[in-house]
């Protein structure tokens, strides 16, 4: 179906199904009830969701495939947001166009990247990258301020002459972003009960766009092209004695996962019309890279899963205090129950970081196909009746 | 002329900085053939042991003094350090005036041990993995690191001032015969200089001159023959380790007064370590430290104003432009040996 085979179509099936309810599954407790801190249903975490979604997802074809670790691509990010928002000032509020330039401007900028940081591997790759982003973060911090708002970061204005459209709306706004007049931040709220969903313009925008990705890297994992750049990763040396030239493939697939990344950027623009260069710094990349390997480098659905755990933690263990713990832990005597939460609360709220440092360890160290793999070991373990030798072809990760 | 020096005095301190922190990342990559994005962490958990010793020297009792009165009228309570009870006023305020070169005594066990930690406890087992793993696997160590320092001395930035006596400013001008003020410079930021070319000179002669630096040599050069001959190369690599640790971690004592530490000190200068350590050579230690001056030095004429207003932003990205150009034009560095991570 649509090209793919039956095991992928039905992942492709269960990845459509999982974001088009994502407004039902992720707010499974009821308003004002105690988990409801645990709701993760709200519009604005929800495209966060999808669109670092995106962003792993591309990162992954060129990690998860080539091997090349790069630790620059949240400078895609960053020039796809100011791409998109330079739309959204100058030509319209629509933010089909918004999208199309940061795909195409993150593409020119990842190509001219790519062509040079390529000419090396290995750490080399890694540590050129990193230099250029935080070249393009220092840039667009100071120099290019005309361009990218320095400090303040680009943001729309009252008087930005767009093209087609408005400069102001009639009550003196600054007009907001839309499709074709579906502005992007309208939500639909349906109540059942005490429970409350929330079905959001811009989310599911951007979750078509995460569908259409993940599909195109189905495809791009299945093709000929994506067994190329395996072949990269296991052996290069054996590859060019082959006749066969790795480096226009790896540029290649730096550059898709550079409008990936645009991809992101832009979409992020979409949902909230401002950039900032912080998007860029290494730290940003770093993310991406705990994204994907937390979730499984070279597997298909890992990325989306690393992205949605992480932002996960960010929004939501990030606020649980003390006083929720102590109310966890009311059951048990007082001073059993003050010894636990000294216990646990380094590692949820505020430090919900050192948490991610020591589940990312874990998994480098134990499960290099991330969480995917995990999954695959814990389904092993039921299957008993699988023989001992149909084991690595269902747990290996793509290598 | 006075600026010209000025400049190469302002480049030498954090030059400084870069030189010991790429010299201990050559001597892990070099022996260990690990790349350590963790050592940035180190540095910083150096400047923290500054912190917590001057922590420790402070402590302190209160003591209701009959003399004088708080806002209410009642008797007041002063805080007074332990160490005037033990040593008197004067002795006691010496030490703790002095708690950051007290801090380096302190720091060396502290760091060696942690670098031993890490090596046999985590490291070891990443030699026969590819790089991209040893650079996750010490990426994440980097931030569990992070987030201890970040829990227990939160996320400010903890001054840490430096000794009285070092407190102020040298004038060179007048040293040198040019005019008063021209050039200044602060005392600790050359202390910081002559400690780290201390440092360095220690870590070349232990090399170069004894007998467990020859084994050592001998192992970065040919590892395997090394282990025929019946050395254990291991041992010796994870006390070089250990060195490695010890020296970021004086490299960040020592910075503490020059930049009050906070939990992502090391971050940032890990970037530019690793940066320094690809344009002196990778696996090479002469390298190391000149590439870490050159740039140090570079990046300090790059912020002079007459060159800004020829090339504006050139300041904030000049040592990356030159990083990717020597990479490109020099794919083994400065000073890099031939054979060293060249696939």
């Amino acid at each position: 179906m649509l090209g793919l085979e039956k095991k992928d179509f039905r992942l492709l099936l269960i990845v459509i199904g999982l974001t088009m309810l994502a407004p039902f599954l992720l707010n499974p407790f009821p308003e004002g009830s105690e988990m409801a801190q645990f709701n993760a249903g709200y519009p604005d975490l929800m495209q966060r969701f999808v669109i670092f979604g995106i962003f792993a997802i591309g990162f992954n074809i060129l990690f998860g495939l080539t091997g090349y670790l790069s630790f620059g691509h949240a400078a895609f990010l960053g020039a796809g947001s100011y791409g998109a928002v330079w739309m959204f000032k100058l030509l319209s509020m629509n933010v089909l166009p918004a999208i199309a330039i940061s795909v195409v401007i993150a593409g020119l900028f990842s190509l001219l990247i790519g062509y040079i940081s390529l000419r090396r591997s290995g750490i080399y790759f890694s540590i050129l990258t990193l230099a250029f982003a935080q070249m393009s973060f220092a840039l667009a911090y100071s120099v290019l301020t005309p361009i990218t708002g320095g400090e303040t970061g680009l943001q729309l204005a009252l008087d930005d002459p767009r093209i087609f459209g408005v400069s102001q709306t009639a009550t003196g706004n600054i007009p907001v972003p839309a499709l074709f007049g579906l502005e992007m931040r309208s939500s639909f709220e349906w109540e059942v009960g005490a429970w409350l969903f929330t079905f959001n313009t811009g989310y599911y925008l951007a979750a078509l766009f995460m569908i259409l990705a993940f599909y195109m890297s189905i495809r791009i994992f299945r093709s000929p092209f994506g067994m190329m750049l395996r072949a990269i990763k296991s052996n290069q040396t054996r590859m060019s004695y082959t006749g066969l030239n790795a480096k226009p493939y790896t540029l290649a697939a730096f550059v898709i996962s550079g409008m990936y990344a645009g991809l992101a950027g832009g979409l992020m623009a979409s949902m909230d019309p401002l950039a900032g260069a912080e998007r860029m710094q290494w730290t940003a990349s770093g993310e991406v890279v705990l994204m994907t390997i937390l979730g499984g480098a070279g597997t298909l659905i890992g990325p989306v899963l690393g992205a949605g755990m992480i932002k996960y933690f960010e929004n939501i263990f990030s606020k649980i205090n003390e006083t929720i713990l102590h109310g966890w832990f009311a059951f048990l005597p007082d001073g059993l129950e003050n010894f636990v939460v000294a216990m646990i609360y380094p590692f949820i709220g505020k430090g919900w970081h050192l948490t991610l440092g020591i589940v990312f360890m874990l998994v480098v160290i134990f499960l290099p196909g991330g969480l995917v793999q995990g999954g695959q070991k814990i389904a092993a373990l039921f299957k008993r009746s699988k023989p001992e030798d149909a084991k690595p072809n269902a747990t290996e990760p793509a290598e | 002329m006075d600026q010209f020096i000025l400049q190469i005095l302002n480049g030498l301190d954090k030059g400084s900085a870069y030189a010991l922190i790429a010299l201990g990342l050559t001597l892990i990559f070099g022996t260990l053939g690990v790349v350590n994005f963790a050592h940035g962490a180190l540095f910083m958990l150096g400047a923290f042991v500054a912190v917590t010793v001057s922590n420790i020297l402070t402590l302190s009792h209160k003591v209701v003094d009959e003399t004088r009165t708080d806002f209410l009228g009642n008797p007041l309570q002063v805080d007074v350090p332990y160490l005037y009870d033990w040593f008197g006023q004067t002795a006691g305020d010496a030490i703790i005036d002095w708690a950051v070169p007290i801090s380096i005594i302190i720091a060396i066990p502290i760091m060696v041990a942690i670098g031993f930690i890490m090596e046999r406890g985590l490291i070891k087992h990443f030699y026969k993995r590819p790089h991209a793993d040893q650079i996750l696997v010490t990426f994440g160590l980097a931030i569990v690191i992070q987030e201890i320092v970040k829990y227990f001395y939160g996320a400010n930035p903890i001054p840490t001032p430096a000794p009285e006596a070092f407190v102020g400013s040298f004038d060179f001008g007048v040293a040198f015969g040019f005019d008063p003020n021209a050039i200044i410079y602060p005392y600790w930021r050359l202390v910081y200089f002559f400690f780290s070319i201390f440092i360095i000179g220690a870590v070349f002669a232990f090399l170069q001159f004894t007998t467990f630096g020859m084994v050592v040599r001998a192992g970065m050069a040919d590892r395997e023959t090394v282990g025929i001959l019946g050395i254990d190369i291991d041992k010796r690599f994870t006390i070089m380790f250990g060195i490695a640790a010890a020296v970021a971690g004086l490299a960040g004592v020592m910075y503490a007064p020059i930049n009050s530490p906070n939990y992502h000190m090391g971050m940032d200068f890990l970037v530019l370590s690793f940066v320094v350590v690809v344009v002196g050579g990778m696996g090479s230690l002469p390298g190391a430290v000149a590439a870490g001056f050159l740039l140090g030095i570079l990046e300090s004429f790059a912020s002079m104003s007459a060159v800004i207003d020829i090339l504006p932003g050139i300041n904030q990205i000049i040592i990356y432009l030159v990083a990717i150009i020597i990479l490109l034009t020099r794919p083994r560095g400065l000073m890099g040996r031939k054979g060293v991570m060249e696939e």
